[in-house]
């Protein structure tokens, strides 16, 4: 029996159309757009100036704050504006625009093939090297990922939780991470381990990547510090609850975070990233972008420089076609759609998804029959008829007592519901609502 | 690229379910049923099951464009499934002006009264049925016998119930029973689509693989019908009768399966869909052994539907880390 986790989740047909195309690099364009919010927390501060000549990998916003990360240019090139321009979504942000000039790289990043394997160094110099390389989570929460490794003093990590899962229909750019950097990954879960000094990694893999659980199994066949865990196909298998329950049977409760049940966890792509930071200096300057969909002639998985506009990326894999209703970045149960398509690619952005007009429509909503299919659905075990139901009528009080923050948005509610109701729209909006009003009672508190 | 794109939030997928299909393959699971009952009892099973599936579409219709002036609803099928229920429900001979009275007060009463699907929290087939059953019990307790060597006149429940009463002990009915094998293939008296335990028990496996509904309901049901008659047959053998005969006669097998699991009158939570289960279990028993009627399945469906409510408030289900007090 596959391990899986225990409340709830759906099976969506996976459509892992890019599964085996080896990762190609996507190319430079002209200019890149690099947002200086990519992550969870205070926006980077720019510390380069329009005019500005800069090299691949030099740093061109510093982190503000703890919760917060450093930004470094994918390109060598002249700054040609730090303004506040639309993003994928459309909403203006502070974003780094630099023209490209050949590609000229930072000295100190070692850009060899070499795999080194060996890190002599502590701790701290380890989480000292994630921070200055600007690492967040890549699975599309972006999260700085050494917030994540600094474990408080009162608590203590018993083991590191790989999250191989890519639940995501479409998505394949942590596969073929899993295949083809197999060893480089391996080494990136090993400095994760010494980061927050435990002795035990897991990776969690579902089972339609056979090719990535066998590969993985042999390279770690005479270790016991790491264990290749096969899990049933089922998402959301990669939320980071979920997976820790799938895995090591331990359940977070309300509000916590992983680290209460003595788990971190991180994905395959940040660890790769992690291994480049520590072992070669190289900041997060690219990741493994899989541009697919029913329409796209050839689906690839492009190793992409960060702030390369999605318009260079789509049309790198011959365009859109001409019935092409929607773009996503990231993937279709949680990615968000493209309004912008000269916006650049973010630490975030594991896919870009191609939908035909015919896939895009949304079904037309009828009223709720209470077939209880949301309830059976729900990994966090919430009842999203119910939400929907306080969401309309305004009740908030109410949706905070049924736990309407527990949602963590997978959209398994809305994609079941044989009535299309918007279920998921509307918990967010009453989220965001009660969200609103806490902030505001605090503040009164404060005056 | 000048194109304008769709803008909406996540998920970008749907998985296809909608409300229609779902009622397509309930109905689609009660065909082997309906196939039984055209056997035993001939055209009439059509004709009745023709009758009230037109009278509760046109009935629904009439009501949601000159009263609720609202969008059609024909199309999601809930009218024909109450109308197949209905039908269900009828004893074979029953005049067809009776049969459009209950699709009356099922779609009006039960059902559109309330506004429409998924507002009702009765069960509109029982509505009518029980409707029915009260204003008019001599034609719904009327049952010929399908085959000339059965007894007749009566359904096994009702023949049991009677001779129980006349002073018979259990021991003395049995040889007068129709089989056990007769009881499963529907070789009986009883409702046009109750007879057949087989067909209704293969309709509830097409259910269970599309997952149209789980489990829970009808088997907690038959099972605490079965502890309940168990525990009165070890008792008394001679006044009550063996589970199996509870489980294979009357509404049990239509009512567990097929009307106890009507999306909008049940809970919504598996814990609470166990104890409204046992509730439906225990009424019907008690109805059948100590009650007026020789049949209670459908009143203790109906007298679960009001608490139904009552347990989607306070039953909540189990929050994912909830920690367990110890």
């Amino acid at each position: 029996m596959l391990k899986t986790f225990r409340l709830g989740g759906i099976h969506p047909s996976d459509n892992k159309l890019s599964r085996t195309n080896a990762i190609e690099e996507c190319g430079l364009p002209e200019t890149v757009a690099i947002p200086l919010s990519q992550h969870i927390g205070a926006p980077a501060v720019a510390c380069v100036k329009k005019g500005d000549k800069v090299l691949t990998g030099q740093i061109i916003a510093t982190a503000a704050g703890f919760v917060s990360s450093n930004i470094h240019s994918s390109v060598s090139g002249t700054v040609v504006s730090v303004d506040n321009l639309p993003d994928e979504g459309g909403v203006r942000r502070p974003t780094v625009t630099i023209k490209v000039e050949g590609d000229e790289w930072m000295e100190n990043i070692d850009r060899t093939d070499k795999i080194i394997k060996e890190c002599n160094l502590g701790r701290k110099e380890i989480l000292e090297k994630i921070t200055a390389g600007g690492i967040v989570g890549m699975g599309g929460a972006t999260f700085p990922t050494h917030v994540k490794l600094s474990i408080p003093p009162d608590k203590k990590a018993d083991c590191l939780i790989i999250n191989g899962v890519e639940c995501e229909p479409y998505l394949t750019s942590d596969h073929r991470v899993m295949l083809e950097r197999s060893e480089e990954f391996l080494v990136g879960v090993r400095i994760l381990m010494k980061a927050i000094d435990v002795q035990k990694a897991y990776i969690g893999i579902e089972f339609n990547k056979r090719d990535a659980i066998d590969h993985l199994s042999d390279l770690t066949e005479n270790t016991h510090d790491i264990d290749i865990v096969p899990l049933k196909v089922r998402y959301p298998q990669g939320g980071e609850k979920q997976l820790i329950d799938a895995i090591i049977k331990r359940q977070v409760s309300s509000g916590a975070l992983p680290i209460s049940v003595g788990a971190v966890v991180q994905n395959v792509s940040t660890t790769l990233a992690v291994y480049e930071a520590v072992q070669k200096n190289k900041p997060l300057i690219e990741r493994v972008v899989t541009v697919t969909g029913k329409n796209v002639p050839v689906p690839a998985n492009l190793m992409t420089r960060i702030g390369t506009p999605v318009s260079f990326i789509i049309d790198r894999c011959g365009g859109v076609a001409e019935d092409t209703g929607k773009i996503v970045n990231g993937g279709p149960m949680m990615g968000r759609a493209v309004a912008n398509l000269d916006a650049g690619v973010t630490k975030g952005t594991s896919g870009i998804l191609i939908f035909s007009e015919k896939e895009s429509v949304r079904p037309v909503a009828s009223i709720c029959i209470k077939c209880a299919k949301c309830v059976s659905v729900c990994p966090m075990g919430l009842e999203p008829y119910l939400l929907y139901k306080l969401s309309v009528r305004n009740m908030l009080a109410e949706t905070e007592e049924n736990k309407v923050f527990d949602c963590i948005e997978c959209g398994c509610c809305s994609y079941t519901c044989p009535a299309a109701l918007p279920l998921l729209d509307r918990i967010r909006l009453s989220k965001a609502e009660v969200m609103r009003i806490i902030r505001e009672r605090n503040l009164a508190k404060k005056v | 690229m000048n194109k304008k794109f769709i803008i909406s939030p996540s998920p970008h997928i749907h998985g296809h379910d909608t409300t229609s299909k779902l009622m397509r393959d309930v109905l689609i699971a009660l065909i082997p049923a309906f196939a039984v009952s055209v056997v035993v009892f001939g055209v009439t099973s059509i004709v009745i099951t023709a009758v009230a599936v037109a009278a509760c579409i046109l009935f629904e219709y009439l009501i949601q464009k000159f009263l609720i002036k609202g969008p059609g609803t024909i199309c999601n099928l809930s009218a024909v499934l109450t109308g197949v229920l209905l039908a269900f429900n009828m004893p074979p001979h029953i005049p067809l002006w009776i049969v459009i009275v209950g699709a009356l007060v099922a779609i009006g009463i039960g059902k559109m009264s309330f506004g429409g699907l998924g507002t009702n929290p009765f069960n509109p087939a029982l509505v009518g049925r029980v409707f029915l059953l009260i204003s008019f019990p001599g034609q719904m307790t009327d049952y010929p016998s399908p085959s000339p060597d059965a007894m007749s006149g009566a359904t096994p429940l009702a023949f049991v119930k009677e001779s129980l009463k006349s002073g018979k002990g259990i021991s003395e009915i049995m040889p007068d029973l129709v089989s056990y094998q007769d009881m499963i293939i529907g070789f009986k008296g009883g409702s046009i689509g109750e007879i057949a335990a087989a067909a209704l028990i293969l309709g509830f496996i097409f259910l269970l693989w599309r997952k149209v509904i789980t489990w829970h309901i009808p088997v907690v049901i038959v099972i605490t019908m079965a502890l309940f008659s168990g525990i009165l047959n070890l008792a008394d053998p001679e006044r009550y009768i063996n589970p199996l005969f509870h489980i294979l006669n009357g509404g049990t097998l239509l009512g567990a399966i097929y009307m106890a699991t009507d999306y909008v009158t049940s809970p919504m939570v598996k814990k609470a869909m166990v104890i409204y289960a046992i509730g439906i279990g225990l009424i019907t028993i008690l109805i059948r052994v100590f009650g007026a009627y020789p049949e209670g399945m459908s009143f203790a469906i109906l007298i679960m539907n009001a608490i139904v409510p009552l347990l989607n408030k306070y039953i909540k289900p189990k929050r994912f880390g909830e920690v367990v007090k110890k």
